[in-house]
């Protein structure tokens, strides 16, 4: 059953989440530069387009499960920016009380199962999501983001049998962006189509271009739907691009400029949405300035928010380690 | 009152706690047919056809999976055959299970059971014959529990269905066919709360496992002489009563730590030092630990019989304190 087209509000609704993703990011990029953003952090600018385009299908009682790149899929499934910017400064109002940091943040109440930091760590956490709701019949539905670093990791393998053949309602969608940390995919693996790989669980694999958020939603509309009616997974695999380093301070001397520039010029997918619209006459410039404006003003209030928060006290450290505290 | 198999008194507590609370369910390797290996899930695939999954042979998959499922208001209790093979699963364990809760700030419990058959077994060899209690009590996040009869399996395994915390089962597989007596009525046992098998005054005993049984044989060897030994059995290694332990230490002045695990850091050292910085006082002699060989499993029968320690290298480790 084809996915109809967004309507022109979803649209609008999904232009100004890859504008909320990508200006927290380049926020938190600058909030690192000085010394306030503490630690690794890995952004999403860039690839905005694949957790919106695939969240745009889920609501709060669904699961995804996400990567150390994690701000994105948070943003897309419906978080608090606030809290995740008091995450990032460590403060104790951040989502995990400062306890996780970028890598680790989550909202269970949209069910957002956490960044994670290990590489491919989130495949057996989604494909227990999936089974939970298949056991509960809920209709519920459980995404996966990994990257393709990630294709390579024993848990990509073990759960996608595993989703396969109970038939959960997990879709794995894969974040090709062509690089696990510094190393070219085509390094490392021979078959840099993941969704080719689906063959070896009796799946559908399904590639899309990840820049287009709209060919993303309507092949993860797709996929989502068949997980609900209890068709089992699908693995879909949306090519993109990370347009800065993998972290933020990463000198990136194994990528060349001319790609970069190449996917950043070229290919960014909030301009491609914004032409797309403006065509369909969907959004005219007065509406994207507003979206842009208002973004901005929820980005500054997120930052004010996290300066104005205390750090976590001492009496913190060992509490949360047990649904009791023990030192 | 009754007498039950080890087995089948962690058995009746998985079937008593899944006909109380729906979300319970089993999963692992061939846990349907024949009820698993060591014969502990019988019964369960007739009763609860859709609350147990057999798995492929995928412990990341099983821990993964029973993970993602208890952050999702399921319970899981997640079977890994032989405790050797949790190893094909320690991220998941370590990273993920024992993190979860404190990295995401409490925003959700983690109501897992990992059943793990563990212990020297029918010349199964090094690879199918380990302790590996240490390597959970050293990461922060996860319970421990070590039950030595048939009363404390099933009063810990009922606590752990109930719990919000991840528990690694520790199921030593010579104590499966162990029997004892086993109420009929509905009881648990706390974690964090160890049992006083034996009273005595001359010389405590600190075990877990198996070395229980055999410090109560030890026990009964030295009191023909006068001696009276304090077996106190640890239940939980964590979280670990000190309370009961320190206590006994400071009634007797002397004592032995023991388990099957390897000696070289093993529980029994982290239990021993505990000991030594808060009941130095106390002691009338330095802390002594008994335990297993620093030597991977051996096949022969020859060799096998010497790794783990007998109720008789408790005694002489007794009358070495003593004398």
């Amino acid at each position: 059953m084809p996915v109809g087209a967004p309507s022109a509000e979803k649209l609008m609704d999904m232009y100004a989440r890859m504008w909320r993703i990508r200006l927290f990011e380049e926020q938190a990029e600058y909030q690192s530069s000085q010394g306030k953003v503490l630690g690794a952090l890995h952004t999403y600018i860039g690839e905005e387009a694949v957790a919106v385009g695939v969240c745009a299908h889920l609501d709060a009682p669904d699961y995804i499960t996400s990567t150390h790149r994690g701000h994105g899929h948070c943003i897309a499934k419906g978080a608090d920016i606030k809290k995740m910017m008091a995450e990032l400064f460590g403060r104790s109002t951040g989502y995990c009380k400062g306890k996780g940091g970028s890598m680790h943040i989550a909202d269970f109440n949209v069910g957002m199962l956490g960044a994670n930091g290990i590489v491919a760590g989130g495949f057996g956490l989604a494909t227990g999501a999936g089974l939970a709701a298949q056991m509960r019949g809920s209709g519920q539905a459980a995404v996966c983001f990994f990257g393709d670093g990630a294709a390579n990791r024993g848990p990509f393998h073990e759960n996608i049998n595993i989703g396969a053949v109970w038939k959960l309602p997990v879709v794995y969608v894969c974040e090709n962006n062509q690089y696990a940390q510094w190393t070219p995919q085509s390094e490392v693996t021979l078959v840099t189509d993941i969704s080719a790989m689906s063959a070896a669980y009796g799946i559908p694999g399904v590639q899309v271009n990840g820049m287009d958020v709209l060919e993303v939603y309507e092949a993860a509309g797709e996929a989502i739907a068949r997980a609900r009616r209890g068709e089992g997974p699908t693995l879909l695999e949306c090519k993109t691009y990370r347009f800065h380093g993998h972290n933020f301070g990463d000198p990136q001397q194994y990528r060349a400029r001319e790609e970069i520039a190449e996917w950043a010029e070229r290919r960014d997918p909030i301009k491609r949405l914004a032409t797309f619209m403006k065509e369909a006459k969907m959004l005219t410039d007065e509406q994207e300035q507003a979206i842009q404006k208002r973004v901005a003003a929820e980005i500054q209030e997120a930052v004010r928010f996290a300066e104005e928060s205390p750090y976590p006290t001492p009496d913190e450290l060992y509490k949360d380690v047990y649904s009791y505290v023990v030192s | 009152m009754p007498k039950i198999s080890l087995r089948d008194a962690i058995r009746d507590a998985l079937h008593e706690e899944m006909a109380r609370d729906e979300t319970i369910f089993v999963l692992g390797e061939d846990v349907i047919a024949h009820g698993g290996p060591y014969a502990v899930t019988k019964g369960i695939a007739e009763k609860y056809p859709k609350r147990i999954r057999q798995t492929p042979i995928s412990e990341a998959g099983i821990v993964g999976t029973a993970l993602g499922a208890a952050l999702c208001g399921m319970r899981p209790v997640a079977e890994i055959m032989y405790v050797d093979f949790v190893t094909c699963a320690m991220d998941e364990v370590v990273n993920q299970m024992a993190k979860v809760r404190y990295m995401f700030g409490g925003q959700t419990d983690v109501p897992v059971v990992l059943r793990l058959p563990s212990g020297s077994a029918r010349l199964i060899a090094a690879q199918h014959s380990q302790s590996l209690e240490a390597w959970f009590l050293h990461v922060p996040g996860l319970q421990v529990v070590v039950p030595s009869t048939p009363y404390d399996a099933k009063g810990l395994m009922k606590t752990a269905l109930r719990g919000r915390d991840p528990v690694l089962f520790i199921e030593y597989k010579r104590l499966y066919t162990m029997e004892g007596e086993v109420p009929d009525g509905e009881y648990t046992i706390p974690f964090g709360q160890a049992d006083v098998k034996r009273a005595g005054n001359d010389v405590t005993i600190v075990a877990s496992g198996p070395m229980v049984g055999k410090a109560l044989e030890a026990a009964d060897i030295l009191a023909q002489s006068g001696i009276e030994a304090e077996i106190v059995d640890v239940r939980t290694l964590m979280p670990l009563d000190k309370q009961t332990i320190f206590a006994s230490v400071e009634k007797t002045n002397r004592v032995i730590v023991t388990d099957e695990e390897a000696k070289r850091g093993g529980a029994s050292a982290e239990i021993a030092s505990l000991i030594a910085e808060e009941c130095f006082d106390a002691l009338d002699a330095p802390v002594k630990r008994v335990a297993a060989a620093n030597v991977p499993m051996p096949f022969s029968p020859e060799l096998e019989k010497l790794v783990v320690p007998k109720a008789e290298h408790l005694v002489t480790a007794v009358q070495q304190l003593l004398g």
